[in-house]
């Protein structure tokens, strides 16, 4: 794992405009460095600004005050160097799983590869989520988790620097959220992506991350504590059922989520 | 219990022999209204030679229901022309929204034979009348239809289109289009039943030839048993119409290509 600063997020805040002159302060101060090849978590509860966080990353949404920066330079709008997962997946449902896939490997690779390079480039994204039975199929066709899937290899397809993970399994039954965990340590092991995942789930937070970003509660969001995992990988989650560190990570996010900065509205 | 299918076709002859019963006694009723026998056998008369033509006001049928269809396509051809590129544009831009929407919301009330003068000062010639007053019926329908499509793209294709960096040409034919198609064809469909409507009346209105002249002149004939055969060819062409559109519109709708 490379040391160097990759992506440095420097005194962020985000004002949201209301109406009437007012404004709602979602993040306050936020500051974080993010290491080339680390999967890191950001847990808290809804309304804390995490996705947010995820949204100024991505460029699609602007930052009020402070800078973020990717290899030392500027982020100021969406680019296909920092790929996004959307919770909801966002096919295009009129396209099939293979041209969700080649729509976005044509534009953003298109003019370094031939056509042939092209359909074997979206084929080894489409087998990497093991999806090759239902490259022909519509995103209808096929359950949410397969299109998550769809949605991860379309994002890992443009070969981004980072990609940003928006609670990309927290509309899926716990059985296909836990398949699709152990698709994305594979995957990211043999890509060495970085990764930065938004979620609320404690487990899936210790499990997937080597560091977890813990958010206090909006407004004026910031970051609370951050924990590192050490545990080695490959990660099995059977295994680290009874791991002492698992267990002490675990412990340490529930208490910061549930006793300092326990949320009793929701 | 299951609805035979014999149901499909007795039901509505059992329908017609009551309509056929309810005609014959107004029939009755008033001296020279056609009978049903009299129009039965007028319709072989006007079917069996659909294309004479002996010149302006005397032609055959099929002549004067073509007419009509050819302006009905012109008008509407030029309203899709004129009206998806103003229903992207106003569904894509909210400054071309709040320029246009008043003007929308002022002219699409107004009914389109109040256009019918005007065009006929402006064109002095009822082919060419016809067509615009045609146009003007199809238009609303199809930038209001096209900019609701617009509106209706979730805004996660429009956030996938912003990290993949699409051009606005791009985005507009990946993404919006997919989405807005089915709207437009909807808003199509609209327009071609209107614009069948109005062009009778117009028809009647500017002379010449064409379905609505022609039931205007049989009218002025004392030929009442044309009258009905008109009406009820105006109802089974705009029937057709009505379903060749319904299927067009399904054909290029994503949501309905057997799946979802």
């Amino acid at each position: 794992m490379s040391l160097k600063t990759f992506l440095k997020i420097d005194h962020v805040d985000k004002v949201f405009p209301l109406g009437g002159g007012k404004e709602y302060v979602a993040l306050r101060d936020v500051e974080l460095e993010i290491r080339e090849n680390e999967i890191v978590s950001i847990i808290g509860h809804s309304g804390c600004g995490k996705s947010t966080i995820l949204n100024l990353i991505a460029g699609l949404d602007t930052i009020s005050k402070g800078t973020i920066l990717l290899e030392n330079k500027h982020i100021l709008s969406p680019g296909p160097e920092r790929a996004v997962v959307f919770q909801n997946h966002s096919l295009l449902p009129w396209l099939t799983v293979y041209q969700n896939i080649e729509m976005a490997v044509k534009k953003v690779l298109g003019s370094t590869l031939s056509a042939s390079e092209i359909r074997d480039h979206v084929m080894k994204y489409i087998s990497m989520v093991n999806l090759d039975h239902a490259k022909d199929k519509y995103p209808g066709e096929i359950s949410g988790g397969m299109k998550q899937r769809v949605g991860i290899a379309r994002a890992l397809s443009i070969q981004p620097k980072v990609l940003l993970m928006d609670e990309p399994f927290g509309a899926l039954d716990s059985l296909t959220r836990a398949n699709l965990q152990d698709h994305l340590m594979r995957i990211q092991m043999q890509t060495g992506n970085t990764v930065i995942i938004i979620t609320h789930d404690v487990d899936e937070a210790v499990l997937l991350s080597d560091r977890v970003i813990m958010m206090t509660n909006g407004p004026e969001a910031t970051i609370g504590e951050i924990l590192d995992v050490n545990l080695p990988r490959p990660r099995k989650r059977l295994e680290l059922q009874h791991n002492e560190e698992y267990l002490r990570c675990r412990e340490a996010i529930i208490e910061f989520l549930y006793s300092k900065f326990a949320k009793d509205d929701e | 219990m299951p609805f035979k299918a014999i149901n499909i076709l007795l039901l509505p002859l059992l329908l017609l022999g009551v309509m056929v019963g309810v005609w014959s006694y107004i029939a009755l009723k008033i001296p020279g209204f056609p009978t049903p026998s009299e129009v039965w056998s007028e319709l072989f008369v006007v079917l069996s030679d659909p294309l004479y033509n002996n010149g302006a006001g005397d032609q055959g049928i099929a002549l004067q229901l073509g007419n009509s269809l050819a302006r009905v396509f012109g008008g509407f051809a030029i309203a899709i022309a004129v009206g998806v590129p103003v229903g992207l544009l106003i569904g894509m831009s909210k400054s071309a929204y709040t320029a246009f929407n008043p003007y929308i919301q002022i002219l699409k009330p107004v009914s389109p034979l109040a256009w019918l003068p005007l065009a006929l000062f402006v064109f002095k010639e009822v082919n060419t009348t016809a067509i615009f007053v045609i146009f003007i019926t199809s238009i609303w329908p199809i930038i209001i239809n096209t900019a609701l499509g617009v509106r209706s793209v979730s805004e996660d294709y429009l956030n996938v289109a912003r990290v993949l960096q699409l051009t606005p040409f791009e985005k507009v034919f990946q993404i919006i289009l997919p989405v807005a198609v089915p709207f437009i064809f909807t808003g199509m469909r609209l327009s071609l039943g209107i614009a069948w409507l109005v062009i009778v009346a117009a028809e009647m209105l500017t002379g010449g030839v064409g379905i609505g002249f022609w039931i205007w002149d049989e009218y002025n004939n004392l030929n009442y048993a044309h009258i009905i055969i008109g009406i009820i060819l105006i109802g089974v062409i705009g029937y057709i119409l009505d379903t060749v559109m319904g299927l067009i519109a399904d054909f290029f709708d994503y949501r309905k290509r057997g799946r979802v």
